[in-house]
């Protein structure tokens, strides 16, 4: 096995050369370290070499123990919105500066559990907020932009856009994101990577630094459906003690379904009763704001899903437009809520000068946040304020009920939803960068998805304009995340678009 | 209806947060450009609609006809006891200003 086409293999096949010992976890280790330490998309923001070659060690040891755990000794990098014991943990803020955290994220844990080697922690937009990975204040001298493995002029996506880049880079071969309005799968379809957000709850919030706790959701992204499928099995799992939140639901194996009828029209019998996948269309996610380009390449991926034996049917999402509103109204107003605790007294930065106890807090967090959080504060702020909750939050909080009902309506008529991630391929660093509204607009067709806390992935489907990927949101009920990933599986066996590799990534 | 710049001052200080004339304004107009696109949800009949303050609420619905599935869909308290060890130092470790493990702030009292 020759060291330099590692990165190209799937978790599956690095898998299998650990087994075969062909190669040891110890090497493996190294190969991705050297290749993460040398990146130039600005994907990661720490390392602690020592510690991922002890977790690489301890790995080998089990694997000559004979432990045939899917995920032992493959590597894996954090989004640094999980806190980790061995690696500072910042959210992308100076306000976090040097913290170290005392407790690893369940999350983390569980991955590491499950035997995976952590290479570093990834950059991300402040607290997970934005869509481009462009608001960083990071305490390094000279924060960065990630920028886009296919065209380093472009946006890798965001919040995970680290993740993203790092996975499409080849720099891992998976990475752990989390989704409050898209932010796992609008950076995966940008990238042209697989990641998926399972249903609310599946995933354990704690050390999590929360942004909207209603909302925040983790999980994996890496280059194929079967690959996020064991990551997705290993990372969720009821945390009764610790995230109240977190549904008491037996753990699954979402590989399971995966192997299901090889054949020609493996989805002929992937529907309800064993009858034929029917995809929902929404027409309100085609519509005028819909690129051209992007549209070519999801029409061409429903043909192929229909070729697999999927019958498309028409559905309707009637206030898809609604959801930009409501979620930027719900997130911010529970955003105000949880980062008052970032105050300069228990953790992170405190400003240096300073009168007295409330000019330390407001110069603390004027120092400490950037320009995005703030405003998202503000608006928490005052959607909660006297006067202003009942038409602001309070109406927004129905509307969501109201759009979470028009899912179930929908999901009478078909089983899975198929849409767009992102009304275009990855803009150009900087042109959105100061005008929050157009980022906040682009955020369209994965807000529904995560106001009704539902299931969502994204997985490639093609190249659009200046040959940038193309997306496609897969949308299922509730807990329905083993009929997702075998839909893209089926589809991933059947298309190359996963497996292509961005221009000068060697 | 818009805001103003007393809101945003206002809004600050709610927020503990402090803007220079500059900042303030532009914070200003992005909010009211915000704000335009949220007066459609004003046109929106929610008469009769339960607000949906979580997810797992509207799973609970969505699940109702399988006992099974919606046992394990409810937001729940754990026991009151303790259950973690005491970590003091740990936990202090990543504080600005700390002494005989007391966490200091600038005096509030005269």
């Amino acid at each position: 096995m020759s060291d330099q086409s590692l990165h190209h293999l799937s978790l599956v096949q690095l898998r299998a050369h650990l087994a075969s010992q062909q190669i040891s976890a110890t090497e493996v280790a190294h190969h991705f370290l050297q290749r993460a330490q040398a990146d130039t998309h600005h994907a990661f923001l720490a390392f602690h070499e020592e510690a991922t070659l002890a977790q690489a060690a301890a790995a080998q040891q089990r694997l000559d123990a004979g432990d045939s755990s899917p995920l032992l000794g493959l590597p894996i990098a954090h989004k640094d919105i999980f806190v980790t014991r061995d690696f500072p943990t910042t959210a992308g803020s100076r306000i976090l500066e040097n913290y170290r955290s005392p407790f690893d994220a369940t999350v983390v844990q569980r991955l590491a559990d499950a035997g995976m080697v952590t290479i570093g922690k990834l950059s991300c937009d402040e607290f997970a907020m934005g869509s481009a990975n462009e608001n960083i204040a990071v305490p390094s001298a000279k924060p960065e932009a990630v920028t886009n493995p296919w065209d380093v002029s472009r946006i890798p996506g965001g919040s995970s856009g680290g993740s993203a880049a790092a996975v499409a880079a080849r720099l891992v071969p998976a990475a752990t994101g989390t989704d409050t309005g898209g932010s796992i799968r609008q950076p995966a379809a940008f990238c042209g990577i697989t990641g998926i957000k399972p249903t609310y709850g599946r995933a354990s919030r704690y050390g999590m630094v929360a942004f909207a706790s209603s909302l925040d959701q983790a999980g994996p992204m890496a280059r194929s459906a079967e690959d996020c499928a064991l990551l997705l099995s290993a990372l969720c799992g009821p945390d009764p003690d610790r995230d109240s939140t977190s549904l008491n639901v037996a753990t699954e194996d979402f590989s399971r379904l995966l192997q299901a009828p090889q054949g020609d029209q493996p989805l002929a019998t992937a529907g309800k009763d064993g009858g034929a996948l029917k995809i929902g269309m929404p027409k309100e996610f085609f519509g005028d704001g819909l690129a051209a380009d992007v549209r070519a390449a999801l029409d061409a991926a429903l043909k192929q899903l229909e070729q697999l034996g999927a019958h498309v049917v028409p559905i309707q999402l009637p206030r898809t437009e609604l959801s930009i509103p409501v979620y930027y109204i719900i997130a911010p107003a529970e955003a105000s809520s949880n980062l008052s605790r970032f105050d300069g007294v228990k953790f992170g930065h405190r400003a240096k000068d300073f009168t007295d106890l409330a000019d330390m807090y407001q110069k603390t967090r004027s120092e400490g946040f950037g320009s995005e959080v703030k405003r998202r504060i503000m608006i928490g702020s005052y959607v909660l304020s006297h006067g202003y909750y009942d038409a602001y939050y309070l109406q927004a909080q129905k509307i969501r009920r109201m759009i979470a009902d028009d899912f179930q309506t929908a999901f009478e008529h078909c089983d899975v939803i198929a849409g767009p991630v992102a009304p275009t391929v990855a803009w150009k660093l900087g042109d959105k960068s100061n005008n929050p509204l157009a980022n906040y607009l682009a955020d369209i067709f994965t807000l529904p998805a995560s106001l009704a806390g539902l299931p969502g992935m994204s997985l490639p489907v093609g190249l659009g304009e200046a040959g940038l990927p193309v997306g496609m949101q897969l949308i299922g009920n509730y807990l329905t995340e083993a009929q997702l990933l075998n839909v893209a599986h089926q589809f991933q066996l059947h298309t190359p678009h996963h497996l292509k590799t961005p221009g000068g990534v060697a | 209806m818009s805001l103003t710049s007393n809101d945003i001052q206002r809004l600050a200080q709610l927020s503990r947060l402090h803007f220079d004339a500059p900042a303030s304004e532009r914070l200003r107009d992005q909010l009211n450009d915000f704000f335009k696109v949220v007066e459609q949800m004003r046109a929106v009949d929610t008469r009769d609609v339960v607000p949906m303050a979580h997810p797992i609420d509207a799973m609970r619905h969505f699940s109702s006809h399988d006992p099974s599935a919606s046992e394990g869909m409810h937001l729940r308290l754990r026991d009151d006891v303790v259950s973690e060890n005491n970590q003091r130092e740990t936990n202090q470790r990543s504080a600005p200003a700390v002494e005989r493990g007391l966490f200091l702030v600038p005096k509030v009292i005269e």
